[in-house]
């Protein structure tokens, strides 16, 4: 194992210029929409911008009902396996009911 | 040329992996797959190979455009999957993996139902010790349940079968449909288990990421692909499946995103991937079939190529969960480009392999009028971006660092995910080379000006929406959890039911016992109690009372006399 080693995104200033560029694709790719003739299969298509906001749009609305799914639907990693030890004393099977681990 | 049904070759190529060791068997199991596809390589339709038996007739060798492209896709799967799982030393992960290969080829090329159903049985039968052979209590018991589904799958095949027979002379596959009634429908129901159609798809998700690195990569090849290739040949045109498929697409986005078992997110984006295909079959046309087996074939290459790259971190590192990896760049840069290659793939970037098949499914759709469908197929392509294309590469060899220093793995494992990245750069760049083998001949550019640029803008945007929810802090952190799926119902609801019931039959039996108890008890002391020395049946009675007693019965029957 070398010590100390200096790796390529280590350096904050890598991850910026990395980052500006990715920006300035985007914005490239923006452009180009009012420069490029598009044919497309349906008027909405032609909207100003359609693409690009659409993945935006639906990637954040992804990203936040997945988070809000998990206060529903996560629980502790060894979820599965408390039904084993629940098996051996009956009773306790009933305080590991789904509604009440809920978080 | 030899015209010989290709799972022969696999299952002679199992034998001998059953007794050779070492580098014999690994050539065994390279150069025997090899032959077979350059034999299979140009074989005219036809069908061969049958044999009667009883009043069936069993075809194993059927050969048309569609299935001969089945047939070279899973050649070459097998070869990289081999190729990737030569340092393995495991005479049952070898064998049955050859075994599981064969019994592939074997159902794609089966020109009856009764064949179909042979090979159905036996690709469940040998993949499932792919799960087993992780040898651990986790993936003992995701393999049960595997089992079990994939089984019920057959056995529904089967009844289909039998009642599809009682009204159709031939048992040739062919075009079913759902108009068949009960016959059709129970065929349809087991194609989509082993599809992993919603609410059927519990078994995916729940054993691949449970089986070894190697396993994985074959596991992910073939089933599911075989389900495609069955619905393509027997449902063409269902419009069911359209929308069966696009909700496919849809649901597996929002699990991978929680995800915390990389190998978990690959097999939820599985679905994703197969909804696509599915979407295609349903709505039937020559290019959308097209599609659909165009992406097929790139799905099992990018999928596959995904898989080894997580299998070859977990393979070094012992570790596979989002929350425990990162930084991985810094001593494994190959993989994580052959991993990029992999992402890249299935986010359909341009000049990669998954932009040339899935434009063809969603081309399909707008132009036979499912607007909808294509929004949601737009909303499932930006979102697969999102968790297979950026998430995996991101959480395994970026982020934050884990501080863990790995080698990169051995070199069969690299050889193996350089062939599949190549391929998805061969498919890529030069899409008439998968064009021409497909099923029907269509007239397909995917690189048009249009295309090409709004697809970047969609991939594009939907990256700017990951790094703005980085930098916000709004992504969600990967955790340490398990996240509640279909397979609850099985591993939690029902054995909870089954206990509670058992519990309250129990409480039941006792009850009913101690209050039949209670009342036996105190019928006998009633009874007991007229013997006691104050009871009825124990007192001592006077002469007189019996005398009296006689009189009174003379008199009665004095009575009936004077009466009658």
């Amino acid at each position: 194992m070398r010590k100390k080693a200096e790796y390529l995104f280590d350096n904050p200033r890598n991850v910026r210029w990395l980052l500006r560029g990715f920006y300035a694709c985007c914005l490239v790719l923006f452009i180009l929409e009012f420069l490029v003739h598009r044919h497309t299969e349906r008027a909405w298509e032609q909207l100003p911008g359609f693409y690009p906001l659409y993945g935006f749009v639906g990637c954040v609305l992804l990203v936040l009902i997945a988070k809000w799914m998990r206060g529903l639907l996560m629980r502790p990693e060894n979820y599965y396996e408390t039904l084993d030890s629940a098996d051996k004393q009956p009773d306790s099977g009933a305080d590991h009911s789904p509604a009440e681990v809920e978080h | 040329m030899i015209l010989i049904p290709p799972f022969i070759a696999f299952f002679i190529a199992a034998a001998l992996a059953l007794v050779l060791r070492g580098w014999a068997r690994g050539l065994v199991a390279i150069v025997i797959p090899a032959l077979s596809l350059a034999n299979l390589w140009g074989t005219p339709a036809g069908e061969y190979a049958t044999v009667g038996l009883m009043q069936f007739e069993l075809v194993f060798f059927s050969v048309d455009r569609l299935s001969l492209l089945f047939g070279y896709l899973f050649h070459v799967a097998a070869l990289i999957a081999v190729i990737y799982s030569l340092h393995v030393r495991d005479t049952l992960q070898q064998t049955v993996s050859l075994l599981y290969a064969g019994s592939a080829l074997g159902a794609v090329f089966a020109g009856d139902l009764m064949t179909l159903f042979l090979f159905w049985e036996l690709l469940a039968l040998t993949s499932v010790f792919l799960v087993w052979a992780r040898r651990s209590q986790a993936s003992y018991g995701a393999g049960l349940r595997y089992l079990v589904m994939h089984i019920l799958s057959g056995l529904l095949l089967l009844v289909g079968i039998v009642i599809y027979s009682r009204t159709e002379p031939s048992l040739a596959l062919g075009q079913i449909g759902l108009e068949q009634g009960a016959a059709g429908w129970l065929m349809f129901l087991a194609f989509g288990i082993k599809c992993a159609f919603p609410f059927f798809h519990g078994w995916l998700t729940d054993a691949y990421p449970e089986s070894t690195p190697t396993g994985t990569v074959f596991l992910s090849a073939f089933t599911t692909k075989v389900a495609v290739y069955a619905l393509a040949r027997t449902f063409p045109g269902t419009e069911l499946l359209i929308y069966i498929g696009a909700a496919m697409a849809c649901f597996p986005i929002f699990y991978a995103v929680i995800e915390n078992d990389l190998r978990r997110v690959l097999a939820y984006s599985l679905i994703n991937q197969l909804g696509f295909m599915v979407v295609g079959i349903g709505i039937g046309t020559a290019l959308a079939i097209n599609g659909a087996v165009a992406h097929a074939f790139n799905d099992v290459i990018f999928k596959g190529l995904l898989f080894m790259s997580m299998g070859a971190v977990l393979h070094v590192t012992g570790k596979i969960n989002g929350s425990e990896l990162g930084g991985l760049y810094k001593t494994m840069p190959k993989t994580t480009v052959l991993c990029i290659v992999g992402a890249a793939s299935i986010s359909a970037f341009p000049l990669f392999s998954g932009f040339v098949s899935k434009s063809m499914v969603m081309t399909a759709a707008i132009k036979n009028g499912y607007d909808w469908v294509w929004l949601v197929l737009l909303f499932a392509s930006a979102g697969v971006f999102h968790h297979a294309g950026i998430k995996i590469p991101y959480f395994a060899f970026f982020a934050h660092d884990s501080g863990i220093r790995a080698k990169e793995p051995p070199l069969n494992m690299l050889i193996a995910m350089s062939i599949a990245a190549a391929l998805c750069l061969v498919v890529g760049i030069y899409p008439q080379a998968l064009y021409r083998l497909l099923p029907h001949e269509v007239a397909y550019s995917p690189y048009d000006m249009t295309h090409v640029l709004t697809q970047l803008q969609l991939l594009f945007f939907s990256a700017l929406a990951f790094v703005w929810l980085n930098l916000q802090r709004l992504y969600p952190p990967e955790l340490p959890s398990v996240n509640l799926d279909v397979d609850w119902v099985y591993r939690r609801l029902l054995p909870v039911a089954v206990q509670r019931i058992g519990n309250g039959a129990f409480r039941l039996d006792q009850q009913v016992r101690a209050a039949a108890r209670a009342r036996v008890g105190s019928l006998l002391d009633t009874i007991t109690s007229h013997h006691k020395p104050e009871g009825i049946l124990a007192r001592n009675w006077l002469t007189g009372s019996m005398v009296a007693g006689v009189v009174l019965l003379l008199g009665f029957y004095l009575l009936l006399g004077f009466a009658l």
